[in-house]
């Protein structure tokens, strides 16, 4: 490799957008090179600086409120089939679902509207909604720590699976928590894990939805859904990380799960 | 009826959740697009409009990187409707930025290894400074945290054009980095 290839490879070593092979040519070459070993320690530099000025503008609240102003208003809850049996779902939305009368007739009606639409769609729904819901401010973790064996005991008693805590830290994915959640009324476990700013919220319960045996694959308000059951358990792995990233993950999850020649 | 309005209260509620949580982001782009706030805060909310009509064929990309696309679809069109490409910052106001010749590749003596110290305005003022394709490559990836296929996808160009736009932007940043006013050693 010469330097004008380096040149333009180093960033991308310093953005991880390299594989290990090339990530291994580019480093290479920046140890034999006094020149790009200036640049690269620069631009290291320079990105350090521009993430610690924290450049994100805020965007005042007159514009959010104007936006707001400007949608539609989701003027009834919608409720699910699964509320009618289980009255104990958590609601983000739980303020409008007490309502008057007539939205509680709507309610009902707009329920009907549900049927034609698959159970595991609903559930992948919600599932996503609770990562939304995760990434507010406060809302994410419950328990913060990066030591697997600290995060599995903490769910004890909470909810009724073990759920499996690997630590992915060497493969890229760093584990920052669990939470307990709710999905479909009940309580689910969910364990966090981070790449780059992207969060991935892995939820693991009793089975939720249908037996799949294989990853189903899915994108549902932008945000990459892969469902997967495996030892009788459901897993949902929610991330706005790409899909192919978030294939990666779940391949890895799955991997430590099952070690070669374990089963 | 039943169905329509079942579809429009859930669409207004799946659009919020995964809508409102990117306004952050899609302000600051517009900041360093638009070059100042007012402007900026109408092609935010023309964005959420237009994202919200296409909401239903939404398929993907992630959210942040489909809106994001959607603004710089927004600010182009403003651009275009007003004939000119740029327009005068208040993001750069101050400060002769734009005479340092950010084009040139600092030499390597020994004081330009170092990186100086830079504020936080200083920064905004030099990233603002950047002709526009750099400054949009920097800011989708310094500050909105995309990938370079994310960012590939909102520029509208191949991966290979992201890296080198990339390149030569931190070259030029860093070039008016080091002779900015106000920076100390």
């Amino acid at each position: 490799m010469n330097c004008a290839e380096a040149e333009i490879l180093l960033h991308a070593l310093l953005d991880d957008e390299l594989d290990a092979g090339h990530s291994r040519d580019v480093e290479a070459h920046v140890a034999s090179c006094p020149g790009c070993t200036e640049k690269l320690e620069a631009f290291r530099a320079m990105r350090a600086a521009m993430a610690s000025a924290n450049l994100k503008e805020a965007a005042p609240a007159s514009l959010r409120a104007r936006i707001e102003a400007s949608l539609p208003v989701p003027s009834a809850r919608i409720i699910p089939l699964s509320k009618f049996s289980r009255p104990s779902r958590r609601s983000f939305f739980g303020g409008f679902a007490v309502g008057s009368v007539a939205s509680a007739a709507l309610a009902a009606t707009l329920a009907l509207a549900v049927f034609r639409t698959d159970l595991d769609r609903s559930v992948a729904d919600d599932v996503v909604s609770a990562h939304i819901r995760s990434l507010q401010a406060g809302h994410l973790m419950d328990v913060v720590t990066s030591d697997q064996h600290t995060v599995k005991p903490w769910f004890d008693g909470k909810v009724d699976v073990a759920p499996p805590v690997v630590d992915l830290t060497a493969q890229g994915f760093t584990l920052l928590g669990g939470r307990l959640d709710y999905i479909d009324g009940e309580p689910v476990a969910s364990v966090i894990y981070q790449r780059r700013k992207h969060v991935i919220n892995l939820f693991v319960a009793q089975r939720l939805g249908a037996e799949h045996a294989t990853v189903t694959t899915r994108t549902i308000q932008g945000y990459n859904v892969r469902h997967w059951t495996a030892q009788g358990l459901d897993f949902w792995a929610v991330s706005d990380l790409d899909g192919e990233e978030l294939g990666e993950f779940v391949q890895k999850i799955s991997a430590a799960l099952h070690p070669p020649g374990s089963s | 009826m039943t169905g329509d309005a079942y579809d429009e209260h859930d669409k207004a509620r799946r659009f919020r959740d995964a809508a409102m949580p990117h306004l952050d982001d899609l302000y600051t782009l517009a900041r360093y697009l638009m070059r100042n706030a007012a402007d900026a805060e109408d092609a935010v909310q023309e964005c959420y409009l237009r994202a919200l009509r296409h909401f239903d064929s939404y398929r993907g990309p992630a959210m942040k990187p489909w809106l994001l696309t959607i603004l710089r679809n927004v600010c182009n069109a403003e651009f275009a409707r007003r004939g000119r490409h740029e327009i005068p910052t208040d993001l750069a106001e101050e400060g002769a930025t734009a005479e340092v010749p950010m084009w040139q590749e600092s030499h390597a003596t020994p004081e330009a290894a170092l990186l100086r110290q830079q504020n936080g305005d200083t920064i905004r003022r030099l990233v603002a400074a950047l002709p526009a394709p750099f400054r949009e490559a920097i800011v989708l990836r310094e500050i909105n945290d995309l990938s370079y296929h994310e960012i590939a996808e909102v520029a509208g160009v191949p991966v290979g054009t992201v890296m080198s736009r990339l390149a030569r932007a931190r070259s030029m940043l860093r070039a008016a980095w080091n002779g900015a006013e106000g920076a100390t050693a």
